[in-house]
C-alpha cells in the first residue's frame, strides 16, 4: 500500500478497528464497511453511540449509508476531487492544525526549484516521459539542507536512493513502490525548511497552489455532489479535528481499485495530516483489508516483487550483491537505516549456516526480477504462450479478477495448471463450461491445459495465523482434521518442496544449490503434518544460541541472527506464541494489548509519537494517549510507544548521524528517512508527487480540472480480449461500479456453494435509479443485458432510489451497480460482473481499475454465438479497435 | 394452563414452574441493525434449520421474505424515499407539493439531497406472554420452558396445524415436505448450557439484545430515551408493553417507523383472549338449544 507507506512510512492501516470508538468523527469513503466488514464496523456503531458524526460518502446507498448520519453520493472514480476540494478547503480558510504541521510533516520542506506542477504543465508534473509513460521523480526532490545551493550539482543520473536516472525507471517498471509497506521511500538528506511555511518553494504553499482549483464547484461538476452537502462534511471534518477532538477515515478497495488508486489514498492522507489526526487516539486511517490474512499476505507476501517484511525482491541488473541492494533501499536515517540487519537475517532464515559472510549470506540465491511479473501482465504472457503453468490456490481468477474473459483465456493457453482449493470453481472447470465454450470461442478438445485439481483443507482444519486488517496476528487452532485429501497450504508446499528436494538430491548443478541448501526441516505430527507454530518461530527469528528474539532492534548484520520477516520479530518473544493471547476486552482497556500481537512491536497505534505535541505532553486530557514522562526518563502511555522509548522529545541529532539514531525527538514517523508525514512525496509514488484528479479509463465525462484525460503514468495492457471503451462515448454512455454483498464471499467460492448464504442472495442483480429505469425500459424483477467492449452479461434489475441520478453540470450521470460473486458453479448460477471489467492498472501496484462505462438494456443477453456477435457490434458502433492505443483525450 | 390474556408478571409461575430461573427474551434494536443476516445465518446453522428456496425477490435485500417453518430469524429491507421528485422530462411521477417547481427539487434531490431511508430489522417469534399457538396446541407439543419462552417439540408435533392460525404475527408454519410445525425455540438447548443464542451471539452491533426480559426492558426503555433526546422521535417500543394484546412480548423491538413498516401487526392480540368467553357462549347457546330441544320433546309428548 504505496499511498499510505510513502506518507507515513508503513503500509498498513495507522489504526485499529477498536479505537475507531474513540472518534468524534468517521469519515467512511470507498468503502461499504457495513457490508464487507460488518464486524469491525461495530466499533464505527459504537463511536455512533458515543456521539461522533459517522459519513458515508459512496456512489449507492448502502447498508453503510442507512446507519451514517449523512450520505454523500459521488460519482464513481471522483474521489480524488472531492478529497482535494477537502484539502483546499482546510487549507485555504487555515483550518490545519498548525503546531502539528510544521513539527510532524514536510509542510515546512523546500522542494528543487526545477519542479513543475500540474498547475504549470496542464496536468502532468515535470519529469513526464511520454514515450514510456513515465516519470522521472528528480525534480521532485527536497532541496539538500546541508548544500543548500547545489541543487545543480548534484547529478541526476546518479543511481542512489532510486533518485532520478535508470534505476528510478527500472525501480518503476518491477512496482517498485509496493515495498513501502514498511518504510518509506529513502532520500538522500533532510531538507532545507522554513518553519514560517511562507517560502513560495515549500510544500505548504506548492499544496496550497495545486488543490487551489479543487473547489466546491468543482465538487459538484466533477461527483455530482451539492456544495451545501460539501460543506457539511468539510465542517464536520474539521470541526472534529483538532487538539481536543479526532476524526477517523476508513477505506477499503473502493479506493484501491482505480488506475489513481494510490493517490486516492494519498489524498486521504495528505487531509488527515493537515487535521492533525494520524498517530492519535480515534483518529487515523483505517484501511479495510479484504480477505482474513490480506494484510498477512503482504506483511509476507504472495507478491512478485517484495520478500517478506517489504524488502524490495532484487532486481536483475540493479543488484549484483547484498552491498548493492542494501546502498540501493536503505535510508540514511531512521529505523530503515537497519536494513541490512534486516537482509541478512532474512537470508539467514532460509538458508541457515548455508549462509555465511563469506558468500554474501547466499544473496545470490534469491530470485531476480527483471520487469513487471504482476498478475495481469503474467495472464497475458500466458495468452502469448511466455507463461506455461500456473498455481490458483486460495484464488478464483475466472470470476474473481477483472476481465474474466482474458483470464480464461490464459488458463487455457497453459501446459499445466494446479487449482487448490475448498470447492470446484470456475478456474478450474472454464476448459468445460466456461462462458467461451458457450460462444465457441474456445472448445474443450483444443484446450492443451493439464488441470490437476488439488482440495484444499478449510481454516478450521488447519492451525496457523491471520494477519488481520489492522496489522494483527491472530492465531487459530485446528478444530478437526481435514476430510479425504484435503491439505493445508503449508502441508502442500512442504511436501511439494521435499519432492522437489529428493529429484534434485545429489545433484553438483549450482543452479539447485539454493532448494538444496534452504532450511526445510520442519517437525511433523503422527498425522504427517507440519508443525505451523514451528513455522511462526522460524518467522521470528533466533539469536545465536538458537533462542527466540523478542523485537526487530535485536537483529544483527553478522550473520549472527536469523529472522523470517522481521516486522514480525517478537510474535514468539520468550518463547510464547504471542499471537495465540486471547485476554478478552473486557479484562483489559480498550487498547487490548494482549489479544493477539500486531505489528511492529505490538503497536496498536502507530506514529503515536504524535499523539502528544511537540514539548511530549498530550495534546489534550480528553486525546491523551502516549506521552513523554520525564521523572522516568520515558515515553509512557497505554501503548506501546512507537518511538525510541527513552529518547527525549528535545532531543537533536548529531548532524552525521545516521540510522535510529538520526531520528530527533519530534520526528514521530520514525520509518521515514526524514522523520515526517509525507504531504509530499519527493520519491516512492509513481505517478506524481501530489495527488491529481484524472478520469476512469472509461468515462463518460472529460475531465474538468486539466486537459489530461487520464492518469498520464497509468499501465495500459494492450490485448486483443482487453478493449477499452472511448470516454465520452454515446454507445457507453452509463458508469457501472462493481462490488461485494455481506452474503457473498469474494469469488463465490465459500459462499454460492452454501445453502444458508445463496438463500439470501440467490441471484446476479445489478441496481439503477429509477431514472434509469425509466429511461431504458428496466423493470424491477426483471432482466436486463449490461455491455462493455469486453462482453455482455446478464442480472436481475433492482430499481432503487439507493442508487441517485448525479447532475454533473449539464449532464445527467447514471450509475450502474454490479456485485460481481457468481459464476457458471455453485447451487445458483449467473453470470460474473467481472468479465465486464477491463484492465487498465495504477502505475504503483498494478491494480486494474473497478470502475468504467457501459450500456444497459432491457432483457437477457444472446446465448452461444450470437453474444460474440451482439458485443461486436457494440464495439464497431462505439469504434473500439481491437489493439487500441494509449491515448488521452 | 393459566390466564389467557391480560397482564401477566410471572408467565412461567403461571405455567406452573414453582422454582424457575428469570424469564428472558430478545431485545432487537433496529437502530443499530445494519442488515447483516448474520442471525439468520447463524440460527439455521446452530437449529440445522434446511434452506428456505433460492428465490430472488426483487424486494430490496430481502430474498427472505417472511418468518416461516424454516425461517426463524428474518431480517426485513425497507426502502423508503420521501421528498424525492425526478425530472419531469421523463415523466416520473412527482412527489413534490403541488406547485413546486419540480426541476429545481429535482436537482437538488437527485444531487442527493434527498432523503432515502433503509429500515432494516431482524424478526423473531415474540415468545409472547399470552401465546396462542400455545393455547391452542392439542397435543401439548408446544409448551412453555421454565425460561418464560415458548417451544415446540418436533417429536410430538402431529402437523395439525391449529398454531399456524392462532399466531397473531404469522410466525409459526408448517415444514411442506415435513408436515410438523417449526418455530424459533429461542435456542432452548443454549439456555439450558448457560449459553445466550446464536443469533444473539452472532450479531456484530449488538442489535439483537438477550437477556433477562425485565432487564431487557430497562434497557430498551433507556436507549429509547436517549434517541428521543437526539432528536430521533420516530423510534418507539414495540411489543414492550406487559398491558398489550399479548401480554407484552418475549421479543420485543425499537423500531423507527410504524410497525406496518416492517411489515408488524400494529396491535397485535392474543387470538384466544376471547376463547372464554366463546366457550361460555357456546355453553350459553348449547344450553338454549338443549332447552329448546326439551322444550319441544316435552311439547310433543303432550
Amino acid at each position: 500500500m504505496p499511498g499510505l507507506g510513502t506518507s507515513f512510512g508503513r503500509g498498513g492501516a495507522t489504526t485499529n478497528l477498536q479505537d475507531l470508538s474513540n472518534a468524534d468523527c468517521i469519515l467512511i469513503q470507498g468503502s461499504n464497511m457495513a457490508e464487507a466488514h460488518p464486524v469491525g464496523f461495530q466499533w464505527v456503531m459504537e463511536a455512533k453511540r458515543k456521539g461522533a458524526t459517522i459519513i458515508h460518502v459512496d456512489p449507492r446507498f448502502t447498508r453503510t449509508s442507512a446507519v451514517a448520519d449523512i450520505h454523500v453520493p459521488i460519482r464513481a472514480g471522483s474521489d480524488i476531487a472531492f478529497l482535494g476540494a477537502l484539502v483546499n478547503h482546510v487549507l485555504s480558510n487555515d483550518l490545519d492544525f498548525r503546531e502539528y504541521v510544521v513539527a510532524y510533516t514536510n509542510a515546512a520542506a523546500i522542494i528543487d526549484d526545477r519542479f513543475q506542477d500540474t498547475e504549470d504543465l496542464e496536468g502532468l508534473f515535470s519529469g513526464y516521459d511520454p514515450e514510456t509513460g513515465q516519470y522521472d521523480p528528480a525534480t521532485w526532490q527536497y532541496d539538500d539542507a546541508s548544500a543548500a545551493a547545489s541543487a545543480g550539482q548534484r547529478d541526476p543520473e546518479q543511481p542512489t536512493g532510486g533518485v532520478g536516472s535508470d534505476q528510478h525507471q527500472k525501480g518503476h517498471e518491477a512496482a517498485r513502490s509496493e515495498s513501502h509497506g514498511s518504510g518509506g521511500p529513502a532520500v538522500e538528506f533532510k531538507p532545507r525548511r522554513d518553519e514560517t511555511l511562507q517560502d513560495p518553494r515549500c510544500v505548504f504553499q506548492i499544496l496550497k497552489r495545486h488543490f487551489a482549483r479543487y473547489t466546491p464547484q468543482m465538487v459538484q461538476e466533477v461527483c455530482g455532489i451539492g456544495p451545501e452537502q460539501f460543506a457539511k462534511v468539510a465542517d464536520e471534518l474539521t470541526r472534529n479535528s483538532g487538539r481536543e477532538r479526532t476524526s477517523a477515515l476508513c477505506y477499503a478497495v473502493g479506493w484501491t481499485h482505480h488506475s489513481v488508486g494510490a493517490q486516492i489514498i494519498r489524498t486521504a492522507a495528505i487531509l488527515q495530516t493537515l487535521l492533525g489526526n494520524i498517530g492519535r487516539p480515534g483518529g487515523g486511517i483505517m484501511a479495510l483489508r479484504g480477505h482474513a490474512s490480506i494484510q498477512g499476505s503482504t506483511d509476507i507476501p504472495t507478491l512478485f516483487n517484495i520478500l517478506p517484511g517489504y524488502l524490495p525482491m532484487p532486481h536483475a541488473e540493479h543488484h549484483g550483491d547484498l552491498d548493492e541492494y542494501v546502498a540501493a533501499d536503505a535510508g540514511k536515517t531512521g529505523f530503515w537505516g537497519n536494513m541490512r540487519s534486516y537482509a541478512v537475517s532474512f537470508l539467514k532464515s532460509y538458508w541457515g549456516d548455508a549462509a555465511s559472510a563469506e558468500n554474501d549470506y547466499c544473496f545470490d540465491y534469491l530470485p531476480r526480477l527483471t520487469g513487471d511479473h504482476s498478475t495481469y501482465t503474467t495472464v497475458k504472457a500466458m495468452i502469448e504462450g511466455r507463461c506455461k503453468g500456473y498455481f490458483v490456490v486460495g484464488e478464483n481468477p475466472a470470476v474473481g479478477s477483472a476481465n474474466g474473459k482474458m483470464q480464461r483465456l490464459g488458463l487455457a493457453n497453459l501446459d499445466w495448471l494446479v487449482v487448490r482449493d475448498l470447492q470446484m470453481i470456475e478456474s478450474a472447470t472454464f476448459w468445460k463450461d466456461g462462458p467461451e465454450i458457450e460462444t465457441g470461442e474456445l472448445v474443450t478438445e483444443e484446450i492443451g491445459t493439464e488441470v490437476f485439481f488439488l482440495p484444499a483443507a478449510a481454516h478450521t482444519e488447519k492451525s496457523g495465523s491471520f494477519t488481520q486488517t489492522q496489522r494483527m496476528l491472530q492465531w487459530r487452532d485446528k478444530a478437526v482434521d481435514p476430510p479425504g485429501d484435503a491439505r493445508s497450504e503449508l502441508d502442500f508446499y512442504f511436501e511439494l518442496g521435499n519432492r522437489i528436494r529428493q529429484k534434485l538430491a545429489g545433484s553438483t548443478d549450482e543452479m539447485d544449490r539454493p532448494l538444496l541448501d534452504l532450511t526445510w526441516d520442519y517437525p511433523v505430527d503422527e498425522r504427517g503434518e507440519v508443525d505451523s507454530q514451528a513455522v511462526l518461530q522460524e518467522i521470528n527469528g533466533t539469536g545465536p544460541d538458537g533462542s527466540p528474539l523478542s523485537t526487530y532492534t535485536e537483529l544483527k548484520d553478522d550473520g549472527s541472527t536469523a529472522c523470517g520477516c522481521w516486522i514480525y520479530c517478537g510474535v514468539y518473544a520468550e518463547g510464547v506464541n504471542q499471537a495465540r493471547r486471547r485476554k478478552p476486552h473486557w479484562e483489559q482497556d480498550l487498547v487490548a494489548s494482549e489479544w493477539g500481537w500486531a505489528w511492529p512491536a505490538n503497536r496498536r497505534i502507530l506514529y503515536n509519537r504524535a499523539s502528544a505535541a511537540p514539548d511530549g505532553s498530550p495534546w489534550s486530557e480528553r486525546k491523551k494517549y502516549v506521552w513523554w514522562d520525564a521523572e522516568q526518563g520515558s515515553w509512557v502511555g497505554s501503548d506501546v510507544p512507537d518511538f525510541i522509548a527513552d529518547r527525549p522529545p528535545d532531543h537533536v541529532p548529531a548532524e552525521d548521524a545516521a540510522g535510529p539514531d538520526a531520528i530527533g525527538g519530534q520526528d514521530p514517523f520514525i520509518m521515514q528517512t526524514d522523520g515526517k508525514a509525507w504531504l509530499f512525496a519527493p520519491l516512492g509514488v509513481a505517478d506524481g508527487p501530489v495527488p491529481t484528479h484524472y478520469e476512469p479509463p472509461e468515462s463518460p465525462v472529460a475531465n474538468a480540472l486539466y486537459p489530461q484525460q487520464n492518469n498520464p503514468a497509468r499501465r495500459s495492457l494492450t490485448q486483443s480480449a482487453n478493449p477499452i471503451n472511448p470516454s465520452l462515448s454515446e454507445v457507453f454512455p452509463f458508469v457501472y461500479t462493481s462490488y461485494r454483498l455481506t452474503e457473498h464471499h469474494t469469488a463465490g467460492a465459500m459462499s454460492r456453494t452454501l445453502p444458508y448464504l445463496t438463500e439470501l442472495q440467490p441471484e446476479p442483480f445489478c441496481e439503477v435509479s429509477p431514472r434509469l429505469a425509466r429511461a431504458r425500459g428496466l423493470e424491477n424483477g426483471g432482466w436486463a443485458t449490461i455491455a462493455t467492449a469486453r462482453t455482455a452479461i446478464e442480472a436481475r434489475v433492482l430499481v432503487t432510489e439507493r442508487l441517485r441520478s448525479l447532475r454533473l453540470g449539464e449532464q445527467w450521470v447514471e450509475q450502474v451497480g454490479l456485485p460481481y460473486h457468481w459464476g457458471g458453479n455453485g447451487i445458483t448460477q449467473g453470470d460474473s460482473a467481472n468479465d465486464l471489467v477491463n484492465i487498465t492498472m495504477d502505475p504503483n501496484v498494478y491494480i486494474q481499475d473497478k470502475v468504467g462505462t457501459c450500456d444497459i438494456q432491457p432483457g437477457r443477453r444472446p446465448r452461444g454465438a450470437a453474444l460474440t456477435a451482439y458485443v461486436e457490434e457494440y464495439r464497431r458502433r462505439a469504434g473500439v479497435g481491437a489493439d487500441q492505443e494509449k491515448g488521452d483525450g | 394452563m393459566g390466564r389467557l390474556s391480560g397482564r401477566l408478571d410471572d408467565v412461567t409461575a403461571d405455567a406452573g414452574y414453582e422454582d424457575h430461573p428469570p424469564r428472558v427474551g430478545f431485545f432487537t434494536d433496529t437502530s443499530v441493525c445494519i442488515g447483516c443476516k448474520a442471525c439468520e445465518v447463524a440460527c439455521k446453522t446452530w437449529n440445522s434449520v434446511p434452506d428456505d428456496g433460492y428465490l430472488l425477490t426483487g424486494m430490496s435485500y430481502d430474498n427472505t421474505q417472511a418468518l416461516g417453518a424454516s425461517t426463524w430469524r428474518h431480517v426485513a429491507f425497507v426502502e423508503k424515499s420521501s421528498e424525492v421528485s425526478l425530472p419531469v422530462d421523463l415523466g416520473m411521477p412527482s412527489m413534490s407539493l403541488p406547485g413546486a417547481d419540480p426541476s429545481a427539487a429535482g436537482q437538488a434531490t437527485e444531487s442527493g439531497d434527498g432523503v432515502v431511508t433503509w429500515l432494516m430489522s431482524s424478526d423473531v417469534c415474540k415468545h409472547c406472554t399470552h401465546a396462542a399457538c400455545l393455547d391452542v396446541c392439542p397435543t401439548g407439543s408446544l409448551f412453555r420452558t421454565e425460561f418464560g419462552t415458548v417451544v415446540v417439540q418436533p417429536d410430538i408435533c402431529n402437523g395439525c396445524g391449529y398454531c399456524v392460525p392462532a399466531c397473531p404475527y404469522g410466525v409459526i408454519d408448517l415444514r411442506e415436505d415435513d408436515g410438523r410445525a417449526f418455530k424459533c425455540t429461542l435456542c432452548y438447548d443454549r439456555l439450558k448450557e448457560g449459553q445466550q443464542p446464536a443469533c444473539a451471539q452472532a450479531c456484530p452491533t449488538e442489535s439483537i439484545q438477550f437477556g433477562e426480559l425485565d432487564e431487557l426492558r430497562e434497557r430498551a426503555d433507556a436507549r429509547l430515551a436517549e434517541l428521543h433526546e437526539k432528536g430521533v422521535d420516530v423510534a418507539r417500543l414495540y411489543g414492550r408493553d406487559p398491558e398489550d394484546g399479548v401480554g407484552g412480548g418475549g421479543a420485543f423491538f425499537l423500531l423507527l417507523d410504524e410497525p406496518e413498516v416492517y411489515g408488524l401487526p400494529p396491535d397485535p392480540v392474543v387470538t384466544t383472549r376471547d376463547l372464554g368467553s366463546i366457550w361460555k357462549h357456546v355453553a350459553m347457546a348449547a344450553a338454549a338449544l338443549t332447552g329448546v330441544g326439551v322444550a319441544a320433546a316435552v311439547g310433543r309428548r303432550r
